[in-house]
C-alpha cells in the first residue's frame, strides 16, 4: 500500500526528459528479458532448418565475398595469412549484429502497435529488447568463427580483449540510430523502405567486403567519417590479429557511438508521449 | 490532503488533432497535392475528448464509468493508465494502477499459454517473481491447466479471454482500471470476473474504475458513478443516481445542429400523430412517426437516413432512402419523411432515431441525433399469460409460436 497523502504518481503533460530513463527500465527488466526471450522463441519457428540460418546466412555470405572481392577482384585482406573467406566472415559477424539490432529496433515500435496503443510500458524496452536475441545469434556466429580460426590456423592475440569495446560500440551505434528511427518510424512509414536501402549504402561504403586498406585515396575522407570503419577494423584486428590498426578512426567510433546513443535516447523520450495517438 | 484518496484528477483535458486530408480518387491527383502539401502546413482540427475533468476517487470505491459512444471514458482510461499524456491538467495516482484496456493485448499467438501467462505479466507490470508467485493462482481461475503448453492460437475464443483476464486480474495493483472486458466471453465466465472484481474491491480493499456498456454489470458490481458527455463530466455520485441520470437524460434538443447551414430546418416531429419528440407505444402497436422539414433555399440532391439505436449507443438498424425507395432529390419549401412501422417489435425498453440527410457525395447537409425517443411499454400477446420485457431481448423475431401434439395416423 502507498503512503498516506503521498502521491504515488502524478500524471501531467510535458514531463522533462531524462537523460537515459534508468529506473524505468530497471522496473521494467523482466519484461526487457521476457521480450527478447519471446523473439528468439518465435524467430526460427515453422522454419525448416532453424536455428542452422544463424550459421548459414554469414557463411553464404562469406562465400561470396570471398569468390567476388578475394576470387574474382583479387582485393588483398590487408594480411597475407588471413584467407578473404575468413575475413569476409568476421566482418559480416559483426556487420550482422549491428544492422540486426538497428533494423529491428527501428521496427519495433510499429511491429509491437498493439502493445504500445493498449499498455503502459517504458517504451524504450521495445527497442532495448532486441539486443539480447541478436547477441544470441553473434554467439552461434562466433563459435562457427572459432571453428574456422582452428581450421586455418590462426592464432587468437591478445587483442582479442578489444573485442567487446568493438561490440558495445556496435550495439551503441545501432541502437542510437534504432531509438531514432523508430520514433521516426511511428509517424512516417517511409522509414521502412529507406531503411534496407540505407543499409545496403551502409554496407557498401563500409569496409564489410574489403579493407580498409583497400580504400582509394579519393574515398578516404568518406571513410573518415563512416563510424563502422573503427567498429569493423578494430572488431577484425581483435579476432584476426590483422597487424594495422588505425587507433584514429577507433577514438572516432566511440565518440560517435556513445553520442549518437544518447542523442537518439533523448529524441525517442521526446516522441514516445504522443506514440500511443499516432500509431 | 485526505489520506484515503485513490485518485485525484484536476482540470484533465485531452486534445487530438485531426488532420484535414481531401479525398483524391486518382493517384496522380494525390500525388500532386501530397507534392503540393509538403511546402505547406496541414491545417488541423482540434477536438477536445476530455474537457476540464475533475473528480477525487477513494480508496475501495468501486467506480462506473458511463457514458455513450465517444463521450470520452476511454480517453480517461487511457490517460489514467499513462499509455496516453494529457493536454492540461493533473491526475494523483495514490496506488500502483493496473490496467485491463482490452482483452489478450501482448498475447502472442504463436506462444504456448504457460510462456503468454509470462509475457502478458510483465507487459502489465508485474515482476517475474511475482508471476512465479500466482502463476497456479491464475491457471485456476482461467481453468486452463490442460492446455498450458498448447500454442493460444489454438485456443477458444472464451479460452484466450479467461487467460488475458486472469493474468491481469491477479496483477494485484492497489488501483485496477477494466475497459469493455466483459462485453467478449460466456456469461458464466462474465459472472466470474465480476466476481473477482466484486472481490478485489471488498475483501482486498482496492479501488476499482470500471467502464462498461452493460449497465446492469455497472449497477451490480460499483458504488460510485461517472457521467461523461462530450468529454465533460456531466455528474458523478452515487452509482444509483448516476444510472439514472444516464438513462433519463433528455434526447438532444431538436433544435440543436442542423449541421453549418440552417437553410434546412426540423419544423415539427409528430409520433402517432401527436406532436412529440418522446413517444411512449405499446409493444407490438404500429407506430408512424412523421419528421416536417423547411428548406429555405433548394436543398443539393440528398437522401434521408435514420438510425435506430438503443440505450447504450449500440445500433440495431439503419434505415436509408434509397433502400426503401426515396432517392437522391432536390427538397425545396416545406416537405415531410414519413417512418412507419405495422408493429412495434423492439422489445420493451428505450429506444432513440438518428436522422440525417446526406448528399451524393456522402457529405451531411442536416443532423439531428436522437431528435426521437421512444419508450416501449410491455404489452401481454392476446391469450398469452405473461408479457416481454427489456431483459429478453432487443427484437421479438417470431410471429407465432404454437404447440402441436403428434398423433400416429396409422390404422
Amino acid at each position: 500500500m502507498s503512503n498516506a497523502g503521498e502521491p504515488h504518481l502524478v500524471i501531467k503533460p510535458q514531463r522533462r526528459a531524462a537523460f537515459f530513463p534508468w529506473r524505468d527500465v530497471l522496473e521494467y527488466r523482466d519484461l526487457l528479458r521476457i521480450l527478447a526471450l519471446r523473439d528468439v522463441r518465435l524467430r526460427y519457428r515453422q522454419t525448416a532448418v532453424g536455428v542452422l540460418w544463424v550459421v548459414l546466412q554469414p557463411l553464404i555470405g562469406a562465400a561470396l565475398f570471398a569468390f567476388v572481392f578475394g576470387a574474382v577482384a583479387n582485393l588483398p585482406t590487408g594480411d597475407a595469412r588471413i584467407p578473404y573467406f575468413v575475413f569476409g566472415f568476421a566482418g559480416l559477424l559483426i556487420w550482422n549484429t549491428f544492422l540486426q539490432i538497428f533494423q529491428k529496433a527501428s521496427d519495433s515500435l510499429v511491429g509491437n502497435s498493439g502493445l504500445v496503443s493498449k499498455i503502459y510500458f517504458p517504451r524504450i524496452v521495445l527497442p532495448l529488447s532486441t539486443v539480447r536475441g541478436v547477441l544470441l545469434d553473434f554467439g552461434v556466429g562466433a563459435v562457427v568463427m572459432s571453428v574456422l580460426l582452428v581450421i586455418y590456423r590462426i592464432p587468437p592475440t591478445f587483442a582479442l580483449l578489444f573485442l567487446p569495446v568493438s561490440m558495445l560500440m556496435a550495439i551503441l551505434l545501432a541502437l542510437g540510430l534504432g531509438f531514432w528511427t523508430a520514433a521516426l518510424n511511428v509517424s512516417y512509414r517511409d522509414v521502412r523502405y529507406v531503411i534496407p536501402v540505407l543499409s545496403q549504402f551502409l554496407l557498401w561504403a563500409s569496409p564489410v567486403a574489403y579493407a580498409a586498406s583497400s580504400i582509394p585515396q579519393s574515398a578516404q575522407w568518406l571513410a573518415a567519417i563512416n563510424p563502422m570503419v573503427g567498429i569493423l577494423e578494430s572488431f577484425r584486428w581483435a579476432v584476426l590479429g590483422t597487424p594495422t590498426m588505425n587507433w584514429g578512426s577507433v577514438v572516432w567510433s566511440a565518440v560517435v557511438s556513445v553520442v549518437l546513443f544518447a542523442v537518439g535516447a533523448m529524441i525517442f523520450q521526446r516522441a514516445e508521449r504522443r506514440f500511443a495517438d499516432v500509431i | 490532503m485526505s489520506s484515503d484518496l485513490a485518485i485525484s484528477v484536476r482540470g484533465l483535458s485531452k486534445e487530438y488533432r485531426i488532420a484535414h486530408m481531401a479525398q483524391h480518387s486518382r493517384v496522380t491527383e494525390a500525388a500532386f497535392a501530397a507534392l503540393k502539401n509538403v511546402f505547406r502546413r496541414q491545417e488541423y482540427e482540434t477536438f477536445r475528448a476530455l474537457d476540464d475533468v475533475s473528480f477525487d476517487v477513494k480508496k475501495g470505491d468501486v467506480v462506473g464509468v458511463v457514458g455513450r459512444n465517444g463521450a470520452g471514458k476511454s480517453t480517461l482510461l487511457k490517460v489514467l493508465s499513462r499509455i496516453t499524456e494529457p493536454t492540461a491538467g493533473e491526475v494523483r495516482l495514490y496506488g500502483k494502477v493496473g490496467s485491463l484496456l482490452e482483452v489478450g493485448t501482448g498475447f502472442h499467438p504463436e506462444l504456448t499459454g504457460r510462456e503468454n501467462i509470462y509475457l502478458n505479466g510483465s507487459i502489465l507490470g508485474m515482476r517475474e517473481r511475482d508471476i512465479d508467485r500466482q502463476f497456479d493462482a491464475i491457471v485456476d481461475f482461467a481453468e486452463v491447466e490442460r492446455f498450458l503448453d498448447t500454442p493460444v492460437k489454438r485456443y477458444s475464443s472464451g479460452m484466450y479471454v479467461r487467460l488475458a483476464f486472469a493474468v491481469a486480474a491477479h496483477l494485484n495493483p492497489e488501483i485496477l482500471i477494466v475497459d469493455e472486458v466483459l462485453a467478449v466471453g460466456d456469461t458464466q465466465f462474465q459472472q466470474k470476473c465480476l466476481g473477482k472484481m466484486k472481490d478485489v474491491s471488498s475483501q482486498e480493499g482496492k479501488t476499482v474504475l470500471f467502464v462498461s456498456h452493460n449497465i446492469a454489470a455497472v449497477k451490480a458490481l460499483c458504488n460510485k458513478g461517472l457521467l461523461l458527455q462530450g468529454g465533460k463530466l456531466k455528474r458523478q455520485g452515487s452509482v444509483d443516481e448516476v444510472l439514472a441520470e444516464y438513462a433519463t437524460r433528455a434526447p438532444v434538443a431538436v433544435q440543436a445542429r442542423y449541421g453549418k447551414s440552417s437553410k434546412l430546418q426540423l419544423v415539427d416531429l409528430l409520433i402517432n400523430g401527436a406532436q412529440t419528440a418522446v413517444g411512449d407505444i405499446d409493444f407490438l402497436e404500429p407506430l408512424e412517426i412523421e419528421f416536417e422539414l423547411e428548406a429555405i433555399e433548394p436543398t443539393p440532391l440528398c437522401i434521408p437516413f435514420f438510425r435506430w439505436h438503443d440505450s447504450n449507443g449500440v445500433t440495431l438498424s439503419e434505415v436509408w432512402g434509397p433502400e426503401e425507395s426515396v432517392d437522391f432529390q432536390r427538397y425545396d419549401g416545406r416537405f415531410t419523411f414519413r417512418l412507419a412501422l405495422e408493429r412495434m417489435s423492439l422489445m420493451p425498453g428505450r429506444y432513440f432515431i438518428d436522422f440525417y440527410m446526406h448528399d451524393v457525395a456522402g457529405k451531411e447537409v442536416f443532423s439531428a441525433p436522437e431528435c426521437v425517443q421512444l419508450e416501449v411499454h410491455p404489452v401481454a400477446l392476446p391469450g398469452a399469460p405473461r408479457a416481454y420485457e427489456g431483459r429478453h431481448g432487443v427484437l421479438r423475431l417470431a410471429s407465432r409460436l404454437s404447440a402441436h401434439s403428434i398423433v400416429s395416423q396409422q390404422a
